[in-house]
């Protein structure tokens, strides 16, 4: 069965949704949508290196993205530039750096769009094994931290002066992102990373009575997107990237609809 | 008497600095079980500061805060803007921070007033239902020490009296130590054990007397504090229940107190009892 390319691609890719909509959650209540960007267009800079020192992409990916955002966490702290000048500082020096060092290196041919979009042809029965190892540890890590993660969110002050410890959940929050961005790079590519994380989410919202159901909600949203996407991808010969996020969209939107509302109402009814 | 572990929590010349400039400076005080106690001062004289210093969230630049080890802790803060993107409803509200059982949670809110509001939104709460909800999801934690900042605004006055009673009630029934921030720099709570007055370091501190006749308040405040320090004092023959019900002496309970009562006519503020019955069908 995995023989098929085709197949490889829909196991892989519904691995990535599975992770990538919980996560998302907490990247649309924190406000951390440009924050996932700068991550995932320092995933580039992980590329080249990858190609340039030999090592497993997933890994060399990983380690720039956790650089990155370790890098911003201390910037923050001597705050000297606001935020979001400092994202949009680390986002585009990571990627150009990329995009130069690549360039350097004539003697590799290297398939730009399949990074920059998605190449559902590339993913391996290795890539598999990599999105659900990944994958498995960070939906572990994630339920684990649960509750002090989102009291962190709602309130980090609160969460302190009770007993958590929001800044040592933060960091390892940051480390789930350089994961999750790691493994989804091949399916959705750098570019379009941060909407498999956004959109999920912000479609389940609709829906959602609690943070833990639209946790599982934005999962389910995103698993639908990649069957529609990589479905369409096939069909049209459009790259997996953006296929899988136009279909994400189109749920969106169809969340925006009056027709929801039937479905809201009635599961509020069948609950009371 | 006052040796240093019979405080919950205790500051020591504490002071915070940010940039060039002392928030607050100076700090000497604790808080002891069974005990309240109020901090007042104008705005920006470092009574929040103070008390994130008290709850650990901030370390003091100079000098030390010391809490008791594995003091339980319930924090009503300012304010918290929950965004719409966040679906939070009261009951999952109540175990943020967890460590509570169910039972605890439906007990401080019916005491609190807000049990009906278990599947409400946070969002949508108004000002007074929210307060008493944070209050409701600290008391529920069964702490040692309760910081409140300013767990009075948005709610009029019935409400005041109600929740100042409500903290009252909480210290008799925990037995734990509360730490009040005030807005009101001319009111504090009858059941208050020490003012302490803040003006960028400690004005004066003591009983609430005390402080009303002291010169530093008097200098601090100037002329409207000449009216004194008044107390919360009020006849106990009925209470204004949160839902905007009224509990007389006599047990029973009304949708109003008698308007030929004299001073009741504060209760055209509090919450329509209509406006209640509606959140009922909802």
């Amino acid at each position: 069965m995995l023989d098929d390319f085709f197949t490889r691609a829909i196991i892989a890719g519904v691995g990535v949704a599975l992770v990538a909509g919980p996560l998302g959650c907490f990247i649309v209540w924190r406000r951390l949508a440009y924050f996932g960007d700068t991550l995932s267009h320092a995933a580039l800079l992980g590329v080249a290196f990858a190609l340039l020192f030999d090592v497993n992409l997933t890994l060399a990916v990983f380690v720039v993205a956790a650089s990155v955002s370790l890098a911003l966490l201390m910037l923050q702290r001597r705050a000297t530039l606001s935020s979001d000048s400092l994202l949009g500082l680390l986002a585009h020096s990571a990627l150009a750096l990329g995009l130069v060092v690549l360039a350097f290196m004539t003697w590799v041919r290297v398939d730009l769009m399949s990074f920059l979009f998605g190449d559902i042809l590339a993913v391996s029965v290795m890539d598999i094994a990599i999105i659900y190892a990944g994958g498995g540890i960070i939906l572990g890590v994630l339920v684990m931290i649960w509750h002090p993660l989102f009291a962190a969110t709602v309130n980090p002050e609160l969460a302190e002066a009770e007993g958590m410890n929001p800044d040592r959940i933060n960091v390892i929050f940051m480390l789930l992102m350089a994961t999750v961005i790691a493994i989804s790079i091949k399916i959705v590519g750098v570019l379009l990373i941060t909407a498999m994380l956004i959109i999920p989410a912000a479609t389940a919202r609709r829906f959602a009575q609690g943070p833990e159901q639209m946790a599982v909600l934005a999962a389910v949203f995103g698993v639908l997107a990649v069957l529609g996407g990589l479905g369409g991808s096939l069909h049209w010969d459009t790259p997996s990237g953006p296929s899988i996020v136009v279909a994400a969209t189109v749920l969106f939107l169809f969340s925006l609809t009056p027709l929801v509302r039937v479905f809201i109402k009635s599961g509020a009814r069948s609950k009371a | 008497m006052n040796k240093p572990f019979d405080y919950l929590i205790s500051l020591n010349n504490a002071g915070v600095e940010r940039g060039d400039k002392w928030l607050v400076r100076g700090v000497d005080f604790g808080v002891q079980s069974g005990e309240i106690v109020t901090l007042i001062g104008p705005n920006g004289s470092g009574k929040s500061t103070t008390a994130k210093m008290a709850l650990g969230v901030l370390a003091p630049t100079e000098g030390t805060a010391t809490r008791r080890p594995k003091l339980t802790i319930g924090y009503v803060p300012q304010k918290i803007a929950i965004d719409w993107t966040l679906p939070l409803t009261v009951a999952r509200f109540m175990h943020l921070t967890g460590g509570i059982t169910k039972s605890d949670a439906e007990g401080a809110m019916t005491a609190t007033g807000v049990e009906h509001l278990a599947k409400a939104e946070v969002r949508n709460l108004s000002g007074g239902e929210f307060q008493r909800v944070m209050l409701a999801r600290a008391m529920a934690r069964k702490p040692d020490l309760l910081v409140l900042d300013e767990p009075v605004q948005g709610v009029d006055f019935a409400g005041e009296i109600a929740l100042y009673d409500l903290i009252q009630k909480i210290r008799d029934d925990l037995q734990c130590g509360i730490l009040l921030i005030s807005h009101d720099l001319h009111v504090v709570m009858a059941a208050t054990d020490r003012v302490v007055c803040l003006n960028g370091h400690i004005c004066c501190q003591g009983t609430p007397t005390d402080v009303a006749s002291s010169d530093e308040y008097r200098r601090l405040f100037g002329a409207r504090a000449a009216t004194t320090l008044a107390v919360y004092e009020h006849d106990h023959d009925h209470t204004h229940l949160p839902d905007g019900t009224v509990r007389h002496a006599d047990g029973t309970v009304t949708e109003h107190c008698h308007p030929e009562d004299g001073h009741h006519h504060h209760t055209e503020d509090a919450t329509p009892p209509n406006k209640d019955e509606a959140h009922h069908v909802g």
